[in-house]
């Protein structure tokens, strides 16, 4: 039986890391139970969102404002990101050089990055055609929803660079291990609850 | 008061004043007292940066009792008015929305809400056999996250004014057309900050209980009172996400012109109270279920007995947990949705009455041919059963659509939820309170004086809060600062006679506490265990050392310390000791208290570079905690061993005192073996 | 299954396990991609009806979030029954909060006639 025991949900650190897989058990579930404390949260304000899609007052909707390109752009932007994350994952798990982990961990970056940059562009141009948040509650809605999760992302990317620069610091040691850990699960979460965003805001607004 | 002196405002502004000077008097005798006996250092590193869980919980319980203070004298004010409101009164309509709304927001989220927070704080992680939460320094946190809210609330009476809009601030009156002064954004960011701090209460309580249990305890051995801790953490981590997200909505629409609430440009203020209810419904659990635990613990150690029916209570604490996230709509069956929707959610509202009702028999069997001591939180734990049936069938009335459509708005429902919230969260925070201080300073409180109180609080809640159901059936509008029906006069006298009663008993009992600090030394119960107790927790010194534990117990079933009591393995040295590992002080939890005042108090005030530093020192704070190693420092075996050895000959030189001595000076802290089939 | 047998792990299948996990990322990615690309390719070009689109696209969503925990998040029975139990349990009270909402507030609006659309 080598099939390896999962002391938590998410990457396992494995039996090489000893010690620090051990330390992982706790940390990690506190970090999930917060991530589904924040999943109820995103979910009141996508119910927000759904509840309030007719509420346009007479302003633009969807079909004014959505741009379906600059959606896609954005969703594979953040689907390559998690998978680059997920190599950064399996190099730190099978202990490849820091070189190659803090390269996808740049990578993942640079994605993250630009698909902020793209959704900051989409903003922009919604605000062009008239659609600010205080035109209608159905604009108010979607201020709150989709910047909620770029909100996210931007604190996602933070703790990337400072988790690049705890390992400039210490190496690898038990404390920067699991910050990646935790930010991996947290940047997996973020894509899917974009799922969510492309299907409800974008896609269901533009059918 | 000064531009127009008439009598009324005249009478305002002194209360206002008083209030204001109340505070500012608080503060600078606090400050004044710690600078006389030099306790600044003390209070630094021995309270406020400790992340040990008991001094976290002992502090939670003092913003409790200051806040409860306020919220009480505000409630003794509202009756007053209402007593003297046929036709008039002595406050004005604006500072009796002020008393109301302060009242509710802090009696909920700064009186009851830190109560529970701190007793589970200090009792949990010993009566599951650990040496402290999952995450101490986020605990630290968390704690200061609330302080930060329980000091917006304070300041607002010096500064500015509170909200009117009551507890829940329903919009549009809350927002920015109707309400444009400072009073909703400092419900707003009180309210932030408070269940900001409470969600990572919860996150931290849960993964103590799923990850932190000593060998052997399993989930089913674990005491109820840690069981409706881990329900009520549940319910924080998921109920807290919507009231979040409805204050920040409000907020948006207050500072940015969103549209979310307002009556205008497609806003639907409907769906603030479908949010705020969705959070306002398990929260009401959140407060009960802890009381419940308590409850449980105090009838089971004073009837001597094993807890009834256990798993069943067990099973009904977990019922009532998932339960509560379906009834939020009885909050506004009148809103005018379908006869449905009113239907659906008004069987779920009543189905949840059963698990409650499973526990009062459980409780009741629990005493049954039990060695019944009328102990204060016995006392308590009585008169809460007595009460808080009434409430509940109250309660059960008004799961009913129909007959809530003919006392909806009234003062039946502050009857109703006065009947639950007092009897129900105040009494069983307050028996908790009798009961574990001895655990958590070493003495006992004065029982006479204890006895008093809760003769007070039980009567004087029966005379305020009785009247309110017939004035209530009789018509009488809630909040309400005058009315015209002399009829409801009497009543209203009765209640106010009541708040009176219970003004006395908060006064017995901070006098009770002054009585028993200087009669310390004759009520000393160092050796741990003055009520005969069952679980863990009364397996240590008291206080206990700042590990816990010298040695992990090793759990062999439920009740685990009266087994190893009956056992005789209670009190045994073990054959080595072993350094131990406890988090180091850290300031985290000061610093956001500090940055989270300031936040709050710059948004409420519009101070933008104020809200801009604070956001930018939480960033970083965050960010330098990131790169924080060496976090932890060693107890080495050798001090625990010697402690560890203090405290059991301590133990073996204490005479052990039988159960109808346990309230006298000979209770030491060692109970009496209790002869063979004594007690079942 | 001890620790202990997984310790001794010999470095061979240490290699095996990784390319198992290498394997399950690209999966991951694979799927994704596939059931991204579709309901965008559909709501761009295809002449469905506006509800059965809606229906593709809830569906599509649904299977691609339990991919992504599958391969992503690495999610699977084989948990310790806790965490599943947590998973399981928020999804369930996601599901009454947003459905209920849904349900409150389209029946309101059906019944008050909502200044929305003023």
């Amino acid at each position: 039986m080598s099939q390896e025991v999962m002391k938590h949900p998410g990457l396992n650190l494995g039996p090489a890391h000893g010690k620090d897989n051990e330390a992982a058990e706790t940390v990690m579930f506190g970090f999930w139970v917060f991530m589904m404390s924040d999943a109820i949260l995103f979910g009141m304000v996508f119910a927000t969102y759904v509840t309030s899609i007719h509420a346009t007052a007479g302003g633009p909707g969807p079909h004014d404002l959505y741009d379906i390109k600059s959606a896609f752009i954005e969703t594979m932007l953040l689907l390559t990101s998690s998978f680059a994350f997920g190599m950064a994952s399996l190099a730190l798990k099978y202990k490849h050089s820091k070189t190659r982990l803090i390269g996808w961990l740049a990578v993942t970056l640079v994605l993250g990055v630009s698909f902020l940059g793209f959704e900051l562009h989409d903003f922009i141009a919604m605000f062009a055609k008239g659609g600010v948040p205080s035109r209608s509650g159905f604009l108010s809605a979607f201020f709150g929803l989709v910047p909620l999760h770029g909100l996210h992302v931007t604190a996602a990317c933070i703790w990337l660079v400072c988790l690049v620069g705890q390992i400039a610091r210490y190496g690898l040691d038990t404390e920067t291990k699991l910050g990646i850990m935790r930010l991996a699960l947290f940047w997996h979460f973020l894509d899917i609850v974009w799922i969510a965003i492309f299907s409800v805001v974008y896609l269901a607004g533009l059918t | 008061m000064l531009q127009h002196p008439t009598e009324a405002n005249i009478v305002n502004g002194c209360i206002a004043t008083a209030a204001a000077s109340m505070v500012m008097i608080g503060a600078i005798v606090t400050v004044a007292l710690l600078t006389k006996y030099r306790l600044w250092s003390v209070l630094w590193s021995d309270w406020v940066t400790s992340p040990d869980h008991k001094k976290i919980g002992i502090m939670y319980v003092v913003i409790a009792f200051v806040m409860l203070v306020r919220a009480l004298i505000e409630a003794v004010l509202m009756r007053g008015q209402q007593a003297f409101g046929l036709g008039g009164g002595f406050l004005s309509p604006d500072h009796f929305a002020q008393l109301f709304s302060t009242h509710g927001t802090i009696m909920i989220f700064f009186m009851a809400m830190p109560f529970l927070t701190g007793v589970i704080n200090y009792v949990m992680p010993m009566q599951i056999g650990a040496r402290d939460v999952s995450f101490p320094v986020l605990n630290s946190i968390s704690l200061g996250l609330t302080a930060a809210g329980a000091a917006l609330v304070m300041i607002s009476l010096v500064i500015g004014k509170f909200s009117t809009g009551g507890w829940f601030g329903y919009p549009p009156y809350t927002e920015a057309n109707f309400s444009p002064g400072v009073g909703p954004d400092y419900w707003i960011w009180a309210l932030s900050l408070a269940s900001l701090g409470s969600t990572f209460t919860g996150i931290n309580f849960a993964v103590t209980i799923y990850k932190e249990r000593a060998p052997g305890m399993k989930m089913m051995r674990m005491p109820l009172f840690t069981w409706t801790a881990l329900c009520t953490s549940i319910l924080m981590i998921f109920a807290m996400p919507p009231l979040t997200v409805a204050t920040a909505q409000l907020a948006l629409d207050r500072y940015l012109g969103f549209h979310y609430f307002t009556n205008a440009l497609g806003g639907n203020m409907m769906h603030f109270a479908n949010l705020f209810w969705l959070f306002g419904h398990p929260e009401v659990y959140i407060l009960i279920l802890p009381a419940f635990g308590v409850y449980s613990e105090v009838i089971s150690t004073f009837s001597s007995k094993v807890l009834y029916g256990y798993r069943s209570l067990v099973m009904a604490t977990m019922a009532i947990a998932v339960l509560s996230f379906t009834v939020w709509l009885h909050h506004f069956f009148t809103m005018g949705q379908g006869a449905d929707i009113n239907a659906v959610f008004g069987i779920a509202s009543m189905l949840i009455g059963i698990p409650t009702g499973v526990k009062v028999y459980n409780w009741m069997l629990t005493m049954f041919r039990g060695r019944v001591r009328f102990t204060v939180p016995m006392i308590y734990s009585i008169g809460f059963i007595l009460l808080f049936v009434l409430g509940g069938i109250s309660g059960i009335l008004l799961a009913s659509p129909t007959i809530d459509y003919q006392v909806h708005n009234t003062v039946f429902l502050v009857a109703h939820f006065h009947n639950v919230a007092v009897p129900g969260v105040l009494f069983g925070m307050i028996a908790g309170y009798h009961f574990w201080f001895p655990k958590a300073f070493g003495f006992r409180l004065n029982e006479r004086w204890g006895v008093f109180s809760a003769l007070c609080w039980i009567f004087g809640f029966m005379l305020a809060f009785f009247p309110l159901y017939a004035l209530g059936i009789m018509g009488l509008p809630r909040r309400t600062v005058a009315y015209t029906e002399p009829s409801y006069v009497p009543f209203e006298w009765v209640a106010f006679l009541g708040a009176l009663l219970i003004l006395a008993a908060l006064a017995l009992l901070l006098w009770q506490l002054w009585v028993s600090i200087k009669h310390r030394d004759e009520n000393r119960v160092f050796a741990g265990d003055p009520w005969d107790g069952r679980s863990l927790e009364w397996s240590m010194s008291a206080p206990p050392p700042k590990y816990n534990f010298a040695l992990i117990p090793a759990v062999k079933g439920r009740d685990a310390f009266a087994l190893a009591k009956e056992e005789g393995t209670a009190f045994q040295p073990p054959d080595a000791y072993a350094d131990i590992e406890l988090p180091k002080n850290s300031a985290m939890g000061p610093v956001i208290a500090a940055i989270g005042f300031a936040l709050g108090f710059g948004l409420v005030w519009h101070i933008w570079w104020l809200v801009i530093l604070a956001v930018l020192a939480a960033i970083a704070t965050m960010i330098i905690r990131g790169f924080a190693r060496d976090t932890t420092c060693i107890v080495t075996a050798h001090e625990v061993r010697q402690e560890h050895r203090r405290w059991l000959n301590a133990v073996a030189m204490a005479t052990a005192v039988s159960r109808s001595k346990e309230r006298e000076p000979a209770n030491a802290g060692l109970a009496e073996r209790e002869p063979q089939g004594a007690v079942s | 299954m001890s620790e202990r047998i997984v310790d001794n792990q010999a470095p061979a299948e240490w290699k095996q396990q990784e390319r198992r996990e290498f394997r399950s990322y690209v999966w991951g990615i694979g799927l994704a991609l596939l059931l991204t690309v579709a309901p965008f390719a559909l709501v761009h070009w295809a002449a469905i009806p506006r509800f059965s689109l809606l229906i593709v696209i809830g569906v599509f969503a649904v299977v691609q979030m339990l991919v992504h925990f599958r391969f992503f998040l690495h999610i699977g029975f084989i948990q310790k029954r806790e965490d599943l139990q947590l998973i399981l349990f928020s999804a369930l009270l996601l599901t009454i909060m947003v459905a209920g909402t849904v349900w409150i507030m389209a029946s309101l609006a059906a019944r008050m006639v909502m200044p929305d659309r003023l």
